[in-house]
């Protein structure tokens, strides 16, 4: 019983971990799948999950916050558009620009605004993002296994651990399934083939990153208001990076993508639990190694040693009409 | 990228005019930010110049600051002159700090100095050139991205030095990672005391032997780049990667050799920071350095006088900076990160917003050209 315990613990720790990973990866998705190389999740993330939480600390509505959160993050990418789409700006100094300047303004405006070091009042009540107990999670709780399952696992989560798990697959069906998907794609494959059907590059362009920066937005305002109860500073950690390691990892497809982010979530969640815990054979492990395993790992699958991974063709390059 | 694009501007005005463009629209919206804040931004202004400028010392602070970007510049410029774009300095810079920690660690005590300091350069730059080799490899023979594998180094790096740091350089007996102290012979000293020796008089501060040798660098930077066969090859590829192949030029072996001497240079922070100031190796002290390089190169125009005009106006930020968060309470240190991120986003990213505007404007005053 313990063993499952402990399971149903790690398990949980996994989905917590995972939830602003896959929004982020998939934001980074149909950027990169529109031809738009965006190293910029990071600062979008962080930017929104301030904005969240500045907004829910002053309105006391986590909802408000979310809005807010969002309304930053597709402005960000609005800017990064703008440099990379209109401007054939180069867009890894772009997406660089925007994560140095969003680490550099959300503690000046958090110093000035709360006065509390850079962090934003600690939020509770209405203004996070509570766990909701999905229908019969208490009924089923004395059930076993299965009851415990659902309760534990399944049922209650925030908000938006539900919104990050229903984006894979309407993620998966927009990318894949529909008309929009399809010269998503292609303008990231062959924009002159686009162009060329009539159809406008810098326009699904534009459309990727607000997408992108909407999903961005929300795993952001998850960070802040709902995985935790304030904006700290350089919150994100890292995790738009990782974020980025996860959409690679998982070739540009949804799918694998959420495999990759739950991989990622799982090393970090079982990292935790074998702190300075021998393990047979190897001994402890050091948190440093685990921690570096997600980079390792996308480094050796980028240099083909981990299957192979061959990004949108034409991402990274600006499209220039022929004239 | 390449490193200078074509451009209907005349040489000077891409040089002089357009940066100059590009870093006032990031100082007005920074000047936005310090209004947003509550503050008056030309108080603000006065504060920073003052801090970076005002007296002996305090331009000593500057000069210091200065000394890490002009490596850093000088290692994000080499590589986008190759057409790489290097995002691996701040790890690059750390990885060289762990050869230059150990070089002193180990030797500081056998060796006098003047065989100390050279065989410290030495180390530090191969462990930096080392770092930065990996994701050459990896561009060149194996396809990955460099711009990706570089971010991931970084991330490598920082878990390397903190496990290394931890659990193996840690003084003993002690909380905080911090290695033993170096011996004399493996320290840089201050141009303070320098001056002093020769019977000068000159402001206490930071500055040490380190400002020389990033001069040293940026003059070696700019001969090899516009003197040697290998710095002709390394712009060759930069400019047209399919023309210099037909000249016999072989891109990969440039891609490894540019980011080598790119790394050698991040490396180089090491000097300044751990054989200059603390006088032993201490987690993160490359502190954000290798992402100013970004911004340095970027106004700099990938030239060695233009990165090291670039580092001084960032030094001056950091310790202006500095000075204005002490006087200005409601403002912190990271409006300075704010001003490097949006001078990166007006000179790297939205150059070409200017770009236009500008040439249209010489246009129009010089109809005779046209």
């Amino acid at each position: 019983m313990d063993t499952l315990l402990v399971l149903v613990s790690i398990i949980d720790a996994t989905l917590r971990v995972a939830t602003p990973l896959v929004l982020a990866a998939l934001g980074g998705l149909y950027a990169e799948r529109s031809g738009v190389v965006d190293i910029g999740l990071e600062g979008k993330m962080l930017g929104a999950a301030f904005a969240a939480a500045a907004v829910a600390a002053v309105s006391g509505s986590a909802l408000l916050g979310l809005v807010a959160g969002v309304a930053v993050s597709v402005a960000l990418a609005l800017v990064h558009a703008y440099a990379s789409v209109t401007h054939n700006g180069n867009q890894v100094v772009s997406g660089m620009a925007i994560n140095i300047m969003v680490a550099g303004l959300a503690p000046t405006l958090g110093v000035a605004w709360f006065r509390q070091g850079g962090q934003t009042p600690q939020l509770a009540g209405d203004a996070r993002f509570t766990p909701i107990d999905l229908p019969f999670a208490r009924a089923l709780e004395s059930v076993p296994v299965v009851g415990q399952l659902y309760s534990e696992i399944i049922s209650g989560h925030n908000l938006i651990v539900y919104i990050a798990a229903a984006a894979v697959p309407f993620s998966a069906w927009l990318v894949f399934r529909t008309r929009f998907g399809l010269r998503l794609r292609a303008v990231g494959e062959n924009p002159h083939a686009v162009d060329t059907a009539g159809v406008s590059v810098a326009d699904m362009r534009y459309r990727a990153m607000v997408l992108c920066g909407v999903l961005c937005g929300i795993a952001g305002a998850y960070l802040s208001t709902a995985h935790s109860a304030a904006f700290v500073r350089d919150m994100t950690a890292g995790k738009g990076y990782l974020a980025l390691a996860a959409l690679i990892f998982g070739k540009w497809k949804p799918w694998p993508t959420l495999t990759a982010c739950l991989l990622f979530a799982f090393t970090d969640a079982v990292q935790v639990r074998l702190q300075g815990v021998p393990l047979p054979l190897v001994g402890v492990i050091p948190v440093q190694f685990i921690q570096a395993i997600p980079y390792i790992l996308t480094v050796l699958l980028l240099a083909g040693f981990v299957g192979k991974a061959a990004a949108p063709r034409a991402s990274g390059i600006p499209f220039v009409k022929d004239r | 990228m390449s490193a200078a694009p074509p451009s209907s501007l005349p040489r000077w005005a891409d040089v002089v005019v357009l940066p100059a463009a590009n870093l006032l629209a990031a100082f007005i919206l920074s000047g936005l930010v310090v209004v947003a804040i509550g503050e008056n931004p030309f108080q603000a202004m006065s504060i920073l110049v003052t801090g970076a400028f005002g007296n002996a010392e305090s331009i000593g602070y500057t000069l210091y600051y200065a000394t890490n970007f002009v490596f850093t510049g000088l290692a994000v410029a080499i590589a986008f002159h190759a057409g790489l774009f290097n995002i691996g300095g701040e790890g690059q810079a750390y990885i060289g700090g762990l050869g230059v920690g150990l070089a002193c660690l180990w030797l500081g005590g056998l060796l006098p100095a003047p065989i100390m300091v050279p065989v410290a350069i030495l180390t530090g730059a191969a462990f930096g050139a080392a770092w930065a080799t990996v994701p050459a490899y990896l561009q060149a023979y194996r396809g990955s991205h460099i711009v990706i594998t570089t971010i991931m180094f970084n991330f490598i790096a920082a878990s390397v030095m903190t496990y290394l740091m931890v659990n193996v350089l840690i003084k003993p007996g002690q909380q905080s990672p911090e290695s033993h102290e170096f011996a004399a012979a493996a320290t840089l000293p201050r141009l303070h005391e320098m001056a002093e020796s020769f019977g000068l008089e000159m402001a206490t501060s930071p500055l040490n032997l380190a400002f020389v040798w990033a001069l040293l660098c940026a003059g070696w930077y700019h001969l090899f780049l516009w003197r040697t066969r290998w710095g002709y090859e390394i712009r060759a590829v930069g400019a047209n990667e399919t023309a210099a192949i037909y000249a016999g030029i072989s891109p990969a072996r440039i891609t490894i050799l540019v980011m080598a001497i790119s790394g050698a240079l991040a490396g180089f922070v090491a000097l300044n920071e751990l054989m200059g100031v603390h006088y032993r190796i201490i987690l993160n002290f490359t502190g954000g350095y290798g992402f100013v390089g970004i911004a340095v190169a970027l106004i700099g125009r990938n030239r060695a006088l233009g990165i090291c005009l670039a580092s001084l106006l960032f030094g001056a930020l950091y310790q202006g900076g500095s000075e204005l968060s002490l006087d200005m309470p409601t403002v912190t240190r990271e409006l300075v990160v704010v001003i490097q991120g949006l001078v990166i986003l007006f000179c790297g990213a939205l150059e070409n917003v200017f770009r236009g505007r500008i040439a249209q404007l010489f246009r129009r005053l010089t109809p005779a050209a046209a």
